[in-house]
């Protein structure tokens, strides 16, 4: 076989060497500069910048939030994704359209309003004040700023498999006395399950990197309330270029896992849909 | 982003059992919660930044883009977006018609590539010119030699722009040719009509939408994006600090009318981007 099939369209070569041209140029260029500079570094410096127990403190923090915000819009993406699809409802299209907002919306701009809502004397955080609950610079108000800046991935992804659930299984069972939970049970959450689950490590991967949205509301003490985006930062800030790209391999090869779940998910779906279909 | 919702599906009044006090409770239930969950994380926020931006009056916020400062913010975003967004729309129609008129090996390893930006934080996006170019990266010495900076000014703001909005214009783009097939075009070639004038007249024409599309998400990335910048800018006043890095540093000053005041502008900016989403979908264009 060729390299490529033979096609009366012209523009092959234009397009495609301009492509890979401008992507080795933008992007694997600068990528493969983090790999060298992290393979560059002694074996020994390695392990000791990204097992440092600011840095083991920081993966606490990324992963620990950005897994409970992921959790999070497990559930309330569920929520909303079956009321815009399931409920009519006055302004359903505004909310529809307004769930994209945080993918719009400039990480800075998410950061500071969120900051100064859940700050102790804002609009809700005043409210939260008197039951002990402090959200603006402690780890609950990373997880919060991950969970807006995640929750689109989440409705997004389960909306279109909620449409399909065919609702003449439904109402045969129904018909049959099954109850509502059961139905939900039997029926629907195993026809979501993989959009769900795609969902959560979408939401994941994106919170894992976050860095605008949650510099703000975090307060950013190292060991407490330090990402790891930020913990680069202040390496590369320091001129610590090794160091920095030391953590940045780590992020970008559990990022790699993370994707590779994701496509191993939804492989998982499309094969669980066709034996449906048949 | 999403697929718009056929409201067909929605309406629910006709279907039997669907009237019971115990349904209607359910269903008030999870309008309730899913209402009282956006409101919380997402309408206060957005109704935030226009209430502190006036908190001071209309005149304090017109005033505040008076400030050099911020007009210089103002015009680095504007520029920065007017270089990239029309590179990396160029490089999407490219990608695109490449990949989606043609079959050839590693196509799919092609895309994936292409997708690569977005799987990767800023922080990281932005570090990797910093190796690059930076004063102790690979081409440091020599661009000082020849007293050169991209760190720390605007080729390396641009150059991080350009890499966390790399992918936007030609995921539109890709499964929407991919979709609409070659027919036309092979049409257009056989009858005689030239490489140009089939994309401009044949092509063009039908992924006009989607391009739009791409374009408007190109744009709101390029001039929100925070961390990649962040990284690579300096932070230096009417020099090198964008919208969004100019809004941390009003910020963090405790100048909060002016910094809420950039950030409405870039939150309408935000809205703009939403409305054009909701009308291109509307002409029947959707993603897959």
């Amino acid at each position: 076989m060729s390299f490529r099939q033979p096609s009366v369209l012209p523009g092959f070569g234009l397009t495609f060497g301009f492509t890979t041209f401008f992507l080795s140029a933008i992007v694997l260029l600068p990528l493969a500069a983090l790999a060298l500079a992290a393979a560059s570094l002694h074996w020994s410096d390695f392990v000791h910048v990204v097992l440092s127990p600011r840095a083991l403190g920081s993966y606490r923090l990324s992963f620990g939030a950005s897994f409970l915000a992921a959790a999070i819009n497990l559930v309330f993406g569920l929520i909303i994704a079956w009321t815009l699809v399931r409920y009519e409802f006055p302004g359903r299209g505004l909310i529809d359209a307004l769930i994209d907002m945080p993918f719009a919306l400039p990480t800075a701009v998410s950061g500071i309003a969120l900051t100064t809502v859940f700050a102790h004397n804002g609009w809700i955080g005043r409210y939260l004040e008197p039951w002990g609950v402090k959200v603006a610079y402690t780890w609950v108000g990373v997880t919060l700023a991950l969970t807006l800046i995640s929750m689109p991935f989440a409705v997004r992804a389960v909306q279109p498999a909620l449409l399909e659930v065919q609702r003449d299984l439904e109402e045969a069972a129904e018909t049959l006395g099954a109850g509502r939970i059961y139905v939900f049970r039997r029926i629907i959450l195993p026809a979501v399950l993989p959009a769900l689950l795609t969902g959560f490590t979408l939401a994941f991967a994106r919170a894992l990197g976050e860095y605008g949205s949650v510099i703000f509301i975090a307060g950013n003490l190292p060991m407490k309330t330090e990402i790891t985006p930020l913990l680069i930062v202040i390496h590369l800030e320091e001129f610590d270029y090794h160091g920095a790209a030391a953590l940045g391999v780590v992020m970008l090869g559990i990022s790699f896992v993370v994707l590779l779940a994701i496509n191993l998910l939804q492989a998982w779906g499309r094969r669980r849909h066709v034996r449906a279909a048949h | 982003m999403g697929a718009a919702l056929p409201s067909a599906l929605a309406g629910d009044a006709t279907r039997p059992g669907q009237h019971t006090w115990l349904h209607s409770l359910v269903r008030w239930l999870f309008i309730a919660v899913s209402l009282t969950f956006l409101a919380a994380v997402l309408l206060a926020p957005l109704a935030t930044v226009f209430v502190m931006a006036l908190e001071r009056g209309l005149q304090a916020y017109l005033h505040s883009f008076a400030d050099p400062d911020t007009a210089a913010a103002v015009r680095l975003t504007l520029t920065t977006a007017l270089v990239v967004v029309p590179i990396n729309t160029l490089f999407g129609l490219a990608a695109a018609w490449a990949i989606a008129k043609f079959e050839f090996r590693g196509k799919s390893i092609l895309i994936t590539l292409i997708d690569l930006p977005l799987a990767i934080s800023p922080v990281i996006s932005g570090m990797i010119f910093v190796l690059l170019f930076g004063l102790h990266g690979w081409f440091g010495v020599w661009l000082r030699e020849h007293d050169l900076s991209i760190i720390f000014a605007l080729p390396g703001i641009m150059l991080a722009t350009m890499f966390v909005t790399f992918p936007y214009v030609a995921r539109e783009l890709i499964p929407l040719m991919q979709q609409l097939g070659n027919d036309e075009e092979e049409a257009a070639i056989t009858l005689g009509a030239g490489g140009w004038m089939t994309f401009f007249h044949v092509t063009l024409p039908k992924i006009r939408w989607g391009l739009l599309y791409g374009m408007v998400l190109c744009n709101a990335r390029a001039m929100g994006e925070f961390g990649a910048v962040s990284v690579v800018s300096g932070h230096i006043r009417g020099l090198t600090n964008t919208m969004p890095l100019h809004i941390e540093i009003l910020y963090n000053e405790y100048n909060f009318v002016g910094a809420f005041a950039v950030a409405s502008l870039l939150t309408l900016l935000a809205a703009l981007t939403l409305v054009v989403k909701t009308l291109v979908e509307r002409t029947g264009y959707r993603r897959r």
